[in-house]
């Protein structure tokens, strides 16, 4: 009923399919995940809106007019004005550009400071290991949003104070992680090989260590950009966010806030953009979790 | 710990004294009567012995008097506030930790189904939602359009249901997600099948395997969350115009209220580490292979 094929030596053995590197396996992964792609496009929407909007609006989201406030949103002013004449759509735009700009900072610092710390913590251990980690176990423990608030306090509000204050105990959760891959990837037999091949230290760390610890990395930060701008909103709700003329997501909301009985668009219009926001950073974090490391899918 | 809290009482005080000029700068006195409101208060002795003098304030449990509000020492604000924000925050946390491990656990048994998509959509809204504006829809929607709940104020039982849902929302979240993972883990694992095998009923298996064991995790996140809660009373407190902590720490922030500031500060800073100690002891209890792991080392 059955013939036996006849295989030559070592044909079983041979690869059928092309090899697939793990960044392209990755992206085939993420792609699969329905609503990390919903993300990405969420993502990419929020981008197009901030950068390309204002070249549909002839507005200036810094412009006052007394004669057109509080105006519901119409063909000439498409989300309306606020309290003060300026044209919602235009300040949304820039809004969200802010607001992205300084979570995007937030997590840039954060990755740079946490980088380099968690690196050289997790690759010399010992001694150097146990001090500086008792510096990130104190920071760990105090709050960072009451930082963020007495930093504000004391250095006055401001695009960078915000961002600073963001950063100045954030990046301690970056670190740890690092420090946490390396301690890991450092016992590997290429490093070893590295080490025997006469690479130095900084080379080791910078070409073998954080490029095998980069989808973590990439991890937390996808949810630390949500964080910052989470963050940001927070501060300027309680007036120490980014100041006038500039305005953020979270300067907005608290705009509208005041004005929520009678105006509810001015509020729920920025609403609806953080919310957006945060959705899709979550959404491609979850994604990208899940692609990046294998193990903890199912 | 005690390192932290002295680093937190020391950094915050240095940071509001290198802040230039001195409270009173701004009323219009004599200079006379300015220098003796800075005697007053202790301001006009070198920063160092002021230090020294708070500090020692500090372990007598005095947090200092308000610089705006006449009278008013720190101390009587945090006793008037702060059993207002502790009920707010408990029974937004209990809100969040039963909802939310109910919602994580059916989601993470019921895997694939209508619930764990309801359960996961509604974690999904409860941690892209802000919880100040999850505050202001639900103020509009829920207390003005629809008149069910009071929108402010404190006065009793149904005043405090709306701002502890809006606080709780985000740890309802975290906890539903946390849950739901942890139970879809924990019932891959081998010990469950053991304990199938062993012939136990489904309900023990659930209640003295399953759930057990997945509740080890959440336990260690408790601590953040925690803080979450505390710092998120801030905004709810003040847009539902709760007289607790939260809404004094962010009026002596608006007033530039520098002692009120240092105080509550040190306040929360302390009451925060306090908290993610007791975490810490609390996860050693549920999980004995931590206090295993500490006596080893």
């Amino acid at each position: 009923m059955f013939e036996p094929l006849q295989l030559g030596a070592g044909e079983g053995e041979a690869i059928t399919r092309p090899p697939i590197s793990y960044w392209r396996e990755v992206v085939r992964r993420f792609r699969r995940n329905r609503l990390a792609v919903v993300g990405l496009v969420i993502l990419i929407a929020l981008l197009v809106f901030a950068f390309a909007g204002p070249l549909f609006t002839h507005w200036d989201p810094r412009e006052q007019s007394l004669f057109d406030t509080n105006k519901p949103p119409s063909g000439e002013h498409w989300f309306g004005t606020d309290n003060l004449g300026r044209d919602m759509f235009a300040r949304l735009c820039y809004g969200t550009k802010v607001s992205l700009f300084v979570g995007v900072m937030a997590a840039l610092i954060d990755l740079v400071v946490g980088v380099i710390y968690g690196g050289i913590s997790g690759y010399f251990g010992g001694a150097v290991d146990d001090v500086m980690m008792r510096v990130v176990d104190i920071l760990y423990g105090i709050p960072y949003i009451i930082v963020a608030i007495l930093l504000l306090v004391v250095i006055g509000p401001g695009l960078w104070s915000v961002i600073l204050a963001m950063t100045i105990t954030g990046w301690v959760g970056m670190a740890r992680l690092v420090r946490g891959q390396v301690l890991q990837l450092k016992e590997q037999e290429y490093v070893l090989a590295a080490r025997a091949l006469g690479a130095s230290h900084l080379g080791i760390i910078l070409r073998h260590l954080i490029p095998n610890a980069m989808g973590v990395i990439i991890v937390q930060m996808t949810f630390t950009i949500p964080g910052a701008i989470f963050g940001e909103a927070f501060l300027s709700f309680i007036g120490l966010g980014v100041p006038l003329p500039l305005a953020s997501l979270g300067t907005m909301a608290n705009d509208g806030y005041q004005y929520l009985r009678i105006y509810p668009y001015q509020l729920i219009i920025p609403a609806i953009a953080i919310i957006m926001t945060m959705l899709g950073f979550n959404f491609v974090g979850d994604g990208l979790r899940d692609a990046l490391d294998p193990k903890l899918r199912r | 710990m005690l390192a932290a809290l002295w680093i937190i009482v020391t950094a915050t005080f240095f940071l509001m004294h290198s802040i230039p000029g001195d409270p009173f700068l701004g009323d219009k006195v004599t200079e006379a009567i300015r220098q003796n409101m800075l005697r007053k208060y202790g301001l006009d002795k070198p920063l160092w012995e002021q230090y020294v003098i708070y500090l020692g304030n500090l372990l007598r449990g005095d947090f200092g008097t308000s610089l705006k509000m006449l009278h008013r020492s720190v101390n009587d604000m945090i006793r008037d506030g702060f059993p207002v924000s502790a009920l707010l925050g408990l029974e937004a946390l209990a809100y969040a930790v039963t909802i939310g491990l109910v919602l994580g656990t059916l989601a993470g048994f019921r895997h694939n189904t209508w619930l764990d998509y309801l359960a996961m959509f509604v974690a999904l809204i409860g941690i892209s939602v802000p919880g100040f504006i999850m505050g202001g829809l639900m103020q509009y929607v829920i207390g003005l359009k629809l008149g069910w709940l009071p929108i402010a104020r404190w006065e009793g039982f149904r005043y405090t249901i709306m701002p502890a849902a809006a606080l709780g929302l985000g740890t309802l979240a975290v906890m539903a997600r946390m849950m739901r993972t942890s139970v879809l883990e924990v019932t891959n694992q081998d010990y469950i099948k053991t304990a199938k095998a062993k012939g136990l009923s489904q309900r023990e298996i659930v209640f003295r395997h399953i759930l057990r064991n997945a509740i080890l995790p959440i336990v260690t996140i408790l601590g953040p969350l925690t803080a979450g809660i505390v710092t998120g009373s801030f905004v709810i407190e003040l847009i539902f115009g709760i007289p607790g902590l939260g809404k004094y720490y962010v009026q002596s922030i608006f007033n530039r209220d520098y002692t009120l500031i240092l105080g509550t500060t040190i306040f929360y800073a302390v009451l925060l580490v306090f908290l993610n100690f007791l975490v810490d002891v609390a996860y050693g209890i549920v999980d004995p292979r931590i206090r295993l792991m500490r006596s080893r080392e």
